[in-house]
């Protein structure tokens, strides 16, 4: 009875990927619908409504961990297996374990969000799930490894495409980083609480390794590879340099993870430390920029794509977005910029023109490319798609040039003395002057969780579409085949 | 030398690619991690920094509980404006005996690393409950349930006793107890002693009275208590300006 389309589905194990794919939208609706919550509490603090359960400490990981994990997560399951099976152009070699990786990090999201509105948390920025998530987060993850490695090693080709190396050091470094920022005390077996292995200087050292190549690794190096089968493929051509490639894959992963202790400036993090990290991060322009290169100039020659094709829209503003964040990156690690801009709303625009900027619409770009063809149909709106990079794009303009004024304001705001040199400001000054870009950043928020929205809509209509569409084709075959 | 290298010879086989990659990425964090446990100055010798009372560790407990980290910094910069604005910049010794750190990355509203003593409990009480009638331009929630939570008190013991085997000096023996005496004194080693250690809880929440209400011991009694040893150990009066200098 099957029909052995296009999508090959006998070829290649799909169903895991459309799994993922659709999940990954889910989370990125319930991410950004919290995140523009409790951007609202900033602005509104009535929102808080004196309950713990939605109280901006506790609600904040929900949006971290759901938009991170959730999001980004399930984006990159899908798109790394979809890329590993058509590259290698072999299947899975497990779908009992592609399906335990689909069910594992699905639970995984799910019991993190709701023990942190419970209170159980390791105050840990981006690792706050207790140890008993940690521990099935390491499960999962060393599934995926073996699946993935499993799949590279059964492929019909002698060489590894590119996209998967990035995918591989990402799988890797997360395992890493995963266990050592992780490790902890449980005070009993059956308590979810656990106290951290390390204390003081090492741990604050030990949570920015993690915490900015959680950046590095699950947000960028990850991502890199959507970028590097995703745009080639929409815009059909070949990327831009291999050699660049080789370049930007070695030194992105040599040196990214030495550049955490940047979060640390000035604190009591010896001076040596936080130093070589801020020169790390300045080198780290170059294979940065390298990549950005290699993606936009993939178009080179089919720039007419641009005006043409949205999904091509979404991929190049991703890329100049990834430009601009791993310029200003570099340039708030020199001490003399951090002074200023460390603990101010600075760091949450430069998160967020990353965040949603380079990996929220990469991650639209390939799903607008991939999803389509999971389901062998056509997008329902390419219109849709239009309004959506649109409502985007707005978003993060107006998110990032609230954070900008508001970040250096507050930094400037500290550090003003007046003529007598006395403190010119009291600290809830500060507060005052941000409300009006606390309500701005909102604001921006809800255009991007309403593209979000349209996105989640057209690709639900694309489903259905192509769904009816292989009906339809199954009801004239069999069709046939009774007359026959 | 004739030594021809191809990067297809890595990018042909996993095996080498994964360990490869895998050195790449283990390089930095060696480099920058691994020194801090060995080398001596990272830790400033420094007197009067001790472990938390239990009252003040359950304190602690809440203050990671309710994400207190997300919009409060507990690290003071050596700046001339934060010099004035909270105090003597942090010191690492000050968090040693921190599981897991607390130092933030964002001032959402003020730094806490020396806010103990700067306020009554009195004023973190209302402040806590309603910070607005308090800063009316304040944004920070309510935690108008800190005050009703009666503390749970059942597991301090085995609370101790973890942060006991990741190195925090609570003392289990009689020699554990007899060195706490030696490095800290005998009033501070009683308080980290943990088969007392419930009895020592109840008695300072008692004696302090933290949240106003003689009657039983609440969240809020803990949550304040921690507040207000926040930044207070270590006397600054007995060190000269430059000091702590040669640690950074």
């Amino acid at each position: 009875m099957a029909v052995t389309s296009y999508s090959g589905a006998e070829q290649y194990n799909f169903d895991i990927v459309k799994k993922f794919a659709v999940m990954s939208l889910v989370w990125a609706v319930v991410g950004m619908f919290v995140g523009v919550y409790i951007a609202s509490e900033l602005a509104w603090p009535f929102l808080n409504f004196d309950s713990p359960y939605f109280s901006f400490g506790r609600f904040r990981p929900v949006h971290t961990t759901s938009v991170i994990f959730g999001f980004g997560g399930s984006a990159l399951f899908a798109t790394s297996y979809y890329v590993v099976q058509r590259t290698c152009q072999t299947r899975l070699i497990s779908d009992g374990m592609a399906s335990f990786t689909f069910w594992g990090w699905m639970a995984i999201i799910v019991l993190a969000d709701i023990s942190y509105v419970l209170g159980y948390t390791q105050a840990r920025e981006y690792a706050e799930m207790e140890w008993p998530i940690d521990i099935l987060i390491e499960v999962v993850w060393v599934t995926y490894l073996i699946l993935f490695v499993g799949t590279i090693m059964r492929r019909k080709q002698p060489h590894i495409y590119v996209a998967n190396w990035f995918y591989l050091a990402f799988i890797l470094a997360t395992a890493l980083l995963h266990t050592f920022n992780n490790l902890a005390m449980p005070i009993d077996l059956f308590s979810m609480k656990s106290y951290s292995l390390f204390s003081g200087t090492q741990d604050a050292m030990v949570q920015w390794w993690y915490g900015h190549n959680a950046v590095g690794f699950f947000l960028t190096a990850a991502f890199l590879g959507m970028m590097y089968y995703f745009v080639p493929k929409q815009a059909g051509r070949p990327i831009y340099s291999y050699r660049l490639s080789i370049v930007h894959f070695w030194a992105l992963s040599f040196m990214y993870m030495w550049v955490g202790a940047h979060h640390l400036h000035w604190t009591a993090l010896p001076d040596w430390t936080s130093s070589l990290a801020a020169a790390f991060s300045i080198l780290l322009l170059m294979p940065s920029w390298g990549g950005m290169i290699n993606g936009i100039m993939t178009l080179s020659g089919a720039w007419d794509k641009l005006r043409t094709d949205p999904v091509m829209r979404f991929m190049i503003v991703a890329l100049s977005f990834y430009g601009m964040s791993t310029f200003e990156g570099p340039m708030m690690s020199l001490k003399e910029v951090n002074a200023l801009s460390h603990y101010t709303d600075w760091t949450v625009g430069h998160v967020h023109s990353g965040a949603l900027g380079w990996v929220a619409m990469i991650s639209f770009g390939s799903l607008y490319h991939m999803m389509p063809k999971l389901w062998d149909t056509k997008i329902y709106s390419n219109k849709l798609v239009e309004v959506h990079f649109w409502l985007a794009t707005i978003g993060i303009v107006l998110y990032i040039v609230a954070m900008w004024i508001s970040g250096i304001t507050q930094g400037l705001m500290w550090r003003a003395f007046d003529e007598f040199g006395n403190l010119q400001y009291s600290f809830v000054e500060s507060v005052v002057a941000m409300m009006p870009f606390y309500a701005m950043r909102a604001i921006g928020g809800m255009f991007f969780l309403a593209g979000t929205m349209l996105m989640t809509y057209n690709m639900f209509m694309t489903i259905r579409q192509g769904k009816r569409e292989s009906a339809a084709l199954d009801a004239r075959l069999a069709a046939k085949m009774a007359h026959a | 030398m004739n030594f021809n290298f191809k990067h297809e010879w890595i990018e042909t086989n996993i095996g080498l690619m994964s360990v490869l990659t895998m050195l790449a990425i283990s390089v930095g964090g060696l480099v920058e991690i691994a020194p801090l446990f060995f080398i001596d100055e990272t830790i400033e010798k420094v007197e009067g920094v001790r472990p938390y009372t239990p009252l003040e560790q359950r304190g602690r407990d809440i203050y990671t509980r309710e994400g207190c980290y997300t919009c409060h910094s507990q690290m003071i910069r050596p700046f001339r404006d934060e010099k004035l604005r909270y105090g003597h910049y942090s010191l690492a010794a000050e968090s040693q005996y921190d599981h897991p750190f607390q130092w933030g990355s964002k001032r959402t509203g003020p730094d806490l690393a020396r806010v103990g003593g700067k306020y009554s409990n009195e004023w973190h009480v209302q402040h806590l409950v309603a910070p607005r009638s308090m800063v009316p331009e304040s944004v920070m929630p309510n935690y108008p349930w800190l005050l009703s939570t009666p503390l749970d008190i059942s597991d301090t013991t085995n609370r101790m006793k973890a942060l006991r085997k990741v190195g925090v000096p609570y003392s289990l023996s009689q020699p554990e107890y007899d060195a706490n005496v030696k490095q800290f004194g005998e009033t501070v080693a009683r308080q980290l002693h943990i088969p007392d250690a419930q009895e020592n809880l109840v008695e300072q929440a008692n004696f302090g009275n933290y949240d106003g209400d003689p009657s039983g011991i609440s969240e809020m009694d803990a949550l304040v208590a921690y507040l207000q040893v926040l930044g207070t150990m270590v006397d600054f009066s007995k060190y000269t300006d430059d000091a702590f200098v040669e640690y950074r």
